[in-house]
């Protein structure tokens, strides 16, 4: 076994310093009664060329020789080769977290660089050193509210992607905090009459999706001032960080806190995951902040140099008072997103946030021609819902030629009759003219 | 701006780090090239780009559709440089960095064995990599279908009925672990209110039995660092929803009463939670199924090898008996004749717990595990515990002369040293482990478990080789050595790294959390 | 390790100053060793109820953090505020500059809980042991 260094002779050589007559005797602590005496069921080993010729039949069993029409929180974007070489580097890939600074300051300071870029994004103050994914970063957003306010309502639109608003349920059922959904109007934004009737004194956060899940850039001003009237802290969420090149910083906006995924940088799609979440926020809350932070320091000869700190919140030493229980991150993704982002620089970024924006008014426009409308009037960067008739049926149609359609948003709305012929769609750099062209006429059929 | 960094020519010198050709470590350590590198925000500003993109045609005005309130040009502060610039700059940092592809990495409880390349190999398959989560589940049969694989197989290893492989990283999973068991009571009427935790766990447990609404209760390990069926019985009454244990636990000690201790727990209707972060001692030995735990979660950056890179992704499945099916959170994969279909609606699964990300899992992860074990197959997964138990007992069998051992119990995949043989020369832990950096290698997992005071808990894994413990064996005794002959020289470690040892006390009292312009950090 | 004879003593390791129905409280010199260096202090505002062996705040130093326990029940009169921003006065002058806060007493009774000098360095020293 190739990963298995040790020669007859060496395990000999080893027992005997030991004292031990056999490997088996090395575990002779665990009691007869509680081993297993018969070779686990899994299949027989297989050497390398077999293992990919396997996993790649395995691999082409997924459809994806075109880009994905489909968003949704995962949004299909180029990553620069370079990215991903540059990520493979040993010394990043197969590092432990940076406990010991001293030899882990690639690391720290590739955090460092990456809470600089979420700040930067976010317009505030103070990010952590990266969430598992933007759907637990804003339940821990939410609990974090919680504990700054001490209050127990959580005030959240209903344009809030569902499945992030379906963990931060799972997350609050042991919390005993109270989950208030808002509608949304015909516009796709959060309804703001709606709103101002759920948010009160009792109000810990008010959640929005910033665009949110239906491509609609939501009425963040707005639903910030009525936040912050009744004490409670405004969380924006963001899975579409590409908007955030063209989009306002939610920290400028109100939000207290902004949360979401960092996906569209440096990720790739891999099914979902793994990619970075992001947890930004004002700099009076950085001690109810949840998560591992890296900040900057001297050594003892006074160079610049860069620590995890500020480390009495988190489990390994506040235990059942920490303010989470998290400990691995997604450092590896945050680092992803980093050098994407370091690449793209000030004018790549805004270009590409200009270029989504451009390609999704050519696939509006192509649309259109086809007859197809748009679901919501709200203003939109990226993604939109279109009204194609039967949605589920369109994407069970293209999917037979291996195209992924888009999101039919009756899958995830089945109470609301509006929805029924909504399909979410979204359209990237990934999408040329021609491509865009192409799928709104197979739409049509 | 110039030199933010705060190096100096001189110091080279001052430090005594300038690697003489006799300065070589016990694992090889000298210094090659080394650059000093200014944050990327901190590069000249210039007019460049770093990458390739379709021009804008500006047929489309966003100001036309989008309020100018929530508009915004060009961010003040982003880097502006060329593809070189960067990809120098993230290859210098990578030079500042160790990890198992540099050298020995005996981080206790954390497992860090060499992350096979074919498994990278592997997860970068386009089939795998350029997925959409939200494919209809006809288009993403190949994807299901090893989710569905390692799920069975993750099941089959752990002894346990069925597996959800949604959860983020280990404690994630642990918190979907003790949301199972919550519910679970909950469905027999009482949620419970307490939470057993042995002294010796992971701070992650007592911080999830807390995210769970649960107090947490300790239950204290015997002078053998074992817990013992009589502490439980005393701490344990009908108010109790579970016991947390790891097994083996953090001293690298197998819980032999652990069958006994799971009686005493479920006669009182509590559960027995596994955490499985030490699950690489047991592979094909034995199964926390079989030995009363109801659930279980893995980490399958270290059992199965995923990289951790510098903190994560993990991935945290968690495995249950069949009294704790029905509350697995969605989705699940589940086949259905030839085909398999992702279960999303919580209609099919009334009881279960819910979501807990925004969609499957963490796949990439999923691709690499599973690679890993087929290539190991039956055989190659029993040899992982196998020689990861050697590996540990050798390293103790050669050191505890020089080192003191607080337990005497047997060890399995991890050692437990403490300092307490050095103390008297005012050597302590962080010393030990600042001066092994010199010699070549990562330091231990230093001060944990609490129980221990000046813990130093070695974990080489399986996929190290008997010279490079040899090695780390002779620059621990070295280091040893140099606590009665030289201790200043010992306080004044590491000499060799980037950096010396850092202010930790300044970043906490004032801290600089980003790069702001001009930033100063003297 | 200096522990003034004017000063009583908890076994959580706070003094507690007595002058008249004014206790003024901080931690010890013990208490600030162990911790090492003192980084952030979380302290109960002026006009606070604080209630004898209950946590009234928090220190924190960069691997442990500690709950204060009061020594004696009472309303918190004052409060050393520049403790804030320079809590390092707490591992260099614990019994002077180190001091947190100054509770007026409900039940100056309590006090005959807390240790002398003598009894408390004894507890010190068995606690290391």
């Amino acid at each position: 076994m190739r990963y298995h260094p040790h020669t007859p002779e060496d395990v000999r050589q080893m027992l005997e310093a030991i004292g031990a007559p056999s490997l088996e005797s090395l575990f002779r602590s665990i009691p007869e009664g509680l081993r297993l005496r018969r070779p686990l069921d899994v299949p027989a080993a297989a050497d390398e060329i077999a293992l990919l010729a396997e996993l790649s039949r395995l691999a082409a069993r997924n459809r994806v020789e075109h880009p994905p029409f489909v968003g949704a929180g995962a949004y299909p974007h180029h990553v620069p080769p370079a990215v991903d070489q540059l990520l493979l580097r040993g010394e990043f890939f197969t590092a432990y977290t940076p406990y010991q600074p001293e030899v882990s300051q690639g690391t720290l300071q590739a955090l460092f660089e990456w809470q600089t870029f979420v700040t930067l994004l976010t317009g505030l103050e103070v990010s952590n050193a990266s969430m598992y994914d933007g759907a637990t970063a804003m339940a821990e957003a939410a609990l974090m509210a919680t504990r700054l306010t001490d209050r127990s309502k959580v005030v959240v639109s209903a344009a809030v992607h569902p499945s992030y608003r379906a963990v931060l349920a799972t997350y609050l059922v042991s919390t005993g905090d109270e989950i208030v959904t808002v509608p949304y109007g015909d516009d796709g934004r959060t309804d703001l009459q709606a709103l101002a009737q759920a948010v009160d004194g009792k109000t810990a956060a008010v959640i929005l999706g910033y665009p949110n899940f239906f491509g609609v850039v939501d009425a963040l001003p707005e639903a910030a001032a009525l936040a912050r009237k009744a004490g409670a802290v405004t969380v924006s969420v963001t899975s579409e960080a590409v908007a955030l090149g063209l989009l306002e910083a939610p920290g400028k906006l109100g939000a207290d806190v902004a949360v979401g995924t960092m996906q569209s940088f440096g990720a790739g799609l891999q099914f979902g995951g793994p990619a970075a979440g992001f947890l930004a926020l004002r700099q009076d809350a950085i001690r109810q902040m949840p998560g591992r932070v890296c900040g900057a320091t001297v050594d003892k000869q006074g160079r610049r140099g860069f620590v995890l700190t500020l480390s009495t919140r988190e489990q390994h030493i506040r235990r059942e008072k920490a303010t989470s229980n998290i400990c691995t991150n997604a450092g590896l993704m945050a680092l992803a997103a980093t050098i994407h982002l370091s690449l793209l620089g000030k004018k790549g970024l805004h270009q590409l946030a200009r270029v989504n924006f451009e390609r999704a008014r050519l696939l509006r426009d192509a649309m259109q021609r086809q007859g197809f409308g748009l679901r919501f009037t709200g203003p939109t960067f990226n993604e939109m819902a279109f009204e194609v008739g039967d949605a589920a049926a369109v994407v069970a149609r293209l999917a037979k030629q291996g195209v992924a359609a888009g999101a039919p948003l009756a899958r995830w709305y089945p109470q609301d009759a509006r929805m029924k012929g909504a399909l979410l769609c979204v359209a990237t750099e990934l999408h040329t003219p021609e491509l865009i062209e192409l799928f709104a006429r197979s739409v049509k059929g | 701006m110039a030199n933010p960094t705060g190096w100096k020519p001189s110091m080279e010198k001052e430090s005594g780090s300038g690697g003489t050709a006799g300065d070589v470590g016990a694992g090889g350590a000298t210094r090659g090239l080394a650059y000093e590198e200014p944050l990327v925000f901190e590069h000249a500003a210039s007019e460049r780009v770093g990458a390739s993109l379709p021009a804008v045609t500006g047929k489309v005005d966003p100001a036309k559709e989008i309020p100018a309130a929530l508009l915004r040009g060009e961010i003040e502060g982003m880097p502006s440089l060329a593809e070189l610039d960067v990809v120098r700059h993230f290859t210098r940092l990578s030079t500042w960095n160790h990890g198992i592809d540099t050298g020995f990495y005996p981080l206790g409880s954390c497992t860090m064995k060499y992350n096979p390349k074919s498994s990278e190999a592997a997860a970068r398959l386009p089939g795998f990599a350029a997925a959409h989560p939200l494919l209809p589940d006809e288009m993403c049969q190949g994807s299901l279908e090893l989710m569905f694989k390692l799920e069975r197989a993750l099941s089959e290893i752990s002894g346990f009925a069925a597996t959800t492989i949604s959860p983020a990283a280990g404690a994630h999973g642990e918190l979907t672990g003790v949301m199972m068991i919550r519910a679970y009571h909950l469905a027999r009427g009482n949620a419970r209110k307490k939470v057993l935790i042995p002294d010796t766990a992971h701070g992650t447990n007592p911080a999830t039995a807390a995210l769970n609404g649960y107090r947490t209760v300790e239950v204290k390990s015997g002078p053998d660092g074992r817990l013992h069926p009589e502490a439980v019985k005393a701490a344990m009454d009908e108010e109790v929803a579970a016991i947390m244990i790891t097994n083996p636990n953090t001293l690298g000690v197998f819980e032999s009463d652990i069958a006994a201790i799971a009686e005493i727990v479920h006669a009182k209707g509590g559960l027995v939670y596994g955490d499985g972060a030490n699950l690489n001692a047991l592979l094909g030995v034995a199964r926390p199924g079989d030995m009363g735990f109801d659930v279980m979660q893995f980490n399958l950056h270290k059992t199965f090898a995923t990289p951790h890179g510098g903190g994560g992704p993990g991935s945290g499945p968690v495995a249950v008996k069949a009294s704790l099916v029905p509350f697995l959170p969605l989705p699940l994969v589940v086949q259905e004749g030839p085909a398999y279909r992702l279960v999303t609606d919580p209609k099919e699964r009334p009881q279960s717990i819910g979501r807990l990300r925004e969609f499957h899992g963490n796949m990439g992860m999923f691709v690499r595990a599973w690679a890993l074990i087929r290539e190991l197959g039956p055989e190659g997964l029993r040899r992982c515990a196998e020689l990861a138990v050697l590996n540990a007992n050798y390293v103790r069998a050669r050191l505890r002369d020089v080192y003191h051992l607080p337990y005497e119990t047997d060890s399995l995949h991890e050692v437990v040293f403490t300092d307490k043989l050095q103390k008297g020369a005012d050597i302590s832990t962080m010393d030990v482990a600042k001066r092994l950096i010199d010699h070549g290698f990562h330091p231990p997992t230093v001060y944990f478990p609490l129980v221990v005071s000046g813990a130093l808990m070695i974990e080489p894994t399986e996929t190290e080789a008997k010279e490079t413990l040899d090695a780390f064996v002779a620059g621990m005794r070295a280091i040893a050595e140099q606590a009665r002959s030289d201790p200043d020289g010992l306080h004044a470690a590491p000499q060799k790294p980037v950096r010396a040892r850092l202010d930790e006390v300044r970043a906490a009292r004032k801290p600089v959390l980003r790069w702001t312009p001009g930033m100063k950090v003297e | 390790m200096d522990f003034p004879d004017d000063l009583q003593y908890t076994r959580d390791h706070e003094w507690c100053r007595v002058q008249g129905k004014r206790a003024t409280v901080g931690i010890t010199d013990h208490a600030q060793d162990a911790l090492g260096d003192i980084v952030y202090l979380e302290l109960p505002a002026v006009g606070d109820e604080v209630k004898k062996g209950e946590a009234f705040g928090v220190v924190e130093s960069t691997k442990a953090v500690s709950d204060l326990f009061a020594p004696v029940s009472g309303k918190v009169v004052e409060v050393n505020s520049p403790l804030a921003d320079a809590p390092e006065a707490i591992n260099e002058d614990p019994y002077e500059e180190g001091w947190m806060i100054q509770i007026e007493m409900s039940d100056p009774k309590e006090l005959s809980d807390l240790l002398a000098k003598a009894a408390y360095q004894k507890f010190v020293e068995e606690d290391a042991e």
